[in-house]
């Protein structure tokens, strides 16, 4: 099944196109990577997807619903793990987790059993009564996926969810994306090309706000006649290959 | 529900932070004290406790603008609100939630400097439980002025502003200090169109027992809230959207 029907999807800022006319189709429990250089448009069609931003032109299909006409019913689909980390620095970890509970309306005995399922996964039992904004750039960004997460969302948006985290840090990220594969629909940016390679089971590339290549890995590395993930991003990027 | 769950958020954000304790609560109290201490050595009229107290109480609110101004900016510096964005918080959830913790404090911090009067001298009557009740409108416009301010700037202009600017404006342009009528002119005319002096006037006469003498000061004060207020929610929306 279809999650994420994106239709010439266009953001304009004045002069600016930030995205020209995308379109694209990700299933339901695919990991999909957006990769590019900055300014290429990754974040603005998050937005967009997101609903914290309304699309020029053009629409996207969230499981259905519409971002421009039924934004409310999107959101409720959704968890969004931003680019900056994304915490309440005053509360504890806890709380930061009953937070995003609340505000999905969940009842007292489910936000109990969300607030621990959370803790498990991203093993934050240690900083549970510790302070958000006390926390590791590192704890911090678990914390922030955990609150991304605890909603039950149908699809996930991770915008560089890795930047600034140490190797181990990173790899422990990386097998919490893996484990999440399949259950959920993950739509990642980055710009690291080993973990877009990685994790990815697809992966656009796109400049200037267009899209210039959508495919797995292997794909892209095929149509670039290169068997380096990065010199094929790089080469596609400036070459203009398809 | 989630509206009271942002509220609760905001509540435990600003009573976390020892400084808004100190400023909030402490200061008006100290300038309370200190001003009392004059007043028993060199008299002045308007430094009598029936005087000072709905001056000093008005006064205290301005810290309430600087607390809800630095939550709001910090929100919009950070990605947290992003986040919350993408929930099913509607715009009226973000307002009421900025507004509604912050009311309860006002209250409190105005029966807290009318308790310590008491204790300086200021004669009990029913009419201090009036005076308290009648900050409420005050309390109102000083939120109101937070919220609009947190909307535009940042926080470190929100602490500029708000700490700097209006708390100086809230204490030369209200009769505290000193009669307005001493000065006369233009600084007179334009102490009187803005709402400090009335916000104080009012509750002068409030305190007094002179029920007729809230008015206009009422007018204005109500006035400037709903204005503020006005203003604020068009701003918030405004940079929600952007």
């Amino acid at each position: 099944m279809t999650a994420i029907e994106i239709r010439d999807l266009t953001k304009r800022y004045r002069d600016v196109v930030a995205v020209d006319s995308l379109s694209l189709s990700i299933e339901e429990g695919e990991l999909f990577s957006l990769l590019g250089v900055n300014g290429a448009g990754k974040t603005t069609t998050i937005k967009m997807l997101s609903c914290l931003a309304k699309p020029t032109a053009g629409d996207a299909l969230l499981m259905g619903k519409s971002i421009s006409t039924e934004a409310d019913q999107v959101k409720a689909l959704l968890g969004v793990s931003p680019q900056e980390t994304a915490v309440a620095p005053g509360l504890t970890v806890k709380e930061n987790l009953e937070l995003i509970c609340g505000v999905y309306g969940f009842p007292k005995e489910k936000r109990n059993v969300k607030v621990k399922e959370m803790t498990e996964l991203l093993h934050l039992e240690s900083v549970l009564s510790r302070k958000a904004g006390k926390l590791s750039g590192g704890w911090q960004r678990r914390l922030s996926i955990a609150m991304a997460l605890i909603s039950e969302p149908k699809i996930l948006f991770l915008d560089e969810p890795t930047l600034g985290l140490d190797v181990i840090a990173r790899s422990d990220l990386w097998d919490l994306i893996r484990s999440l594969k399949g259950r959920v629909t993950m739509i990642l940016t980055t710009h690291y090309m080993e973990e877009a390679e990685a994790l990815s089971d697809r992966i656009a590339i796109m400049k200037d706000g267009k899209l210039l290549l959508c495919g797995t890995a292997k794909e892209i590395k095929t149509a670039a006649g290169t068997e380096d993930f990065e010199q094929a991003f790089i080469r596609i990027v400036k070459e203009g290959v398809k | 529900m989630r509206m009271l769950t942002f509220a609760t958020r905001n509540a435990k954000e600003i009573l976390r932070d020892p400084l808004n304790l100190a400023f909030g609560l402490g200061f008006p109290l100290v300038l309370l004290l200190l001003l009392t201490a004059i007043q028993a050595n060199i008299p002045v009229s308007l430094f009598e406790i029936q005087q000072l107290a709905p001056g000093i109480t008005v006064f205290g609110l301005s810290f309430m603008t600087l607390f809800s101004a630095t939550l709001i900016a910090k929100d919009r510096g950070g990605s947290l609100l992003q986040r919350l964005y993408t929930t099913p918080l509607t715009p009226v959830d973000f307002i009421l939630g900025y507004t509604l913790p912050i009311l309860p404090f006002a209250v409190a911090q105005s029966a807290i400097c009318y308790a310590a009067a008491l204790l300086l001298g200021l004669e009990l009557t029913v009419n201090i439980l009036f005076a308290v009740v009648f900050m409420i409108p005050v309390s109102l416009l000083y939120i109101a002025l937070g919220l609009l301010f947190g909307s535009v700037l940042t926080d470190k202009q929100a602490g500029g502003i708000c700490g700097g600017l209006l708390t100086n404006l809230s204490a030369w342009l209200s009769g505290i200090w000193f009669d307005l009528e001493l000065v006369g002119g233009i600084f007179r005319e334009i102490a009187y169109a803005l709402p400090f002096v009335h916000a104080v006037e009012l509750e002068r006469a409030v305190l007094a027992g002179n029920y007729g003498g809230i008015f206009p000061h009422l007018w204005w004060v109500l006035g400037y809230a709903f204005a503020a207020l006005a203003a604020a929610v068009l701003l918030f929306l405004r940079q929600m959207k952007k």
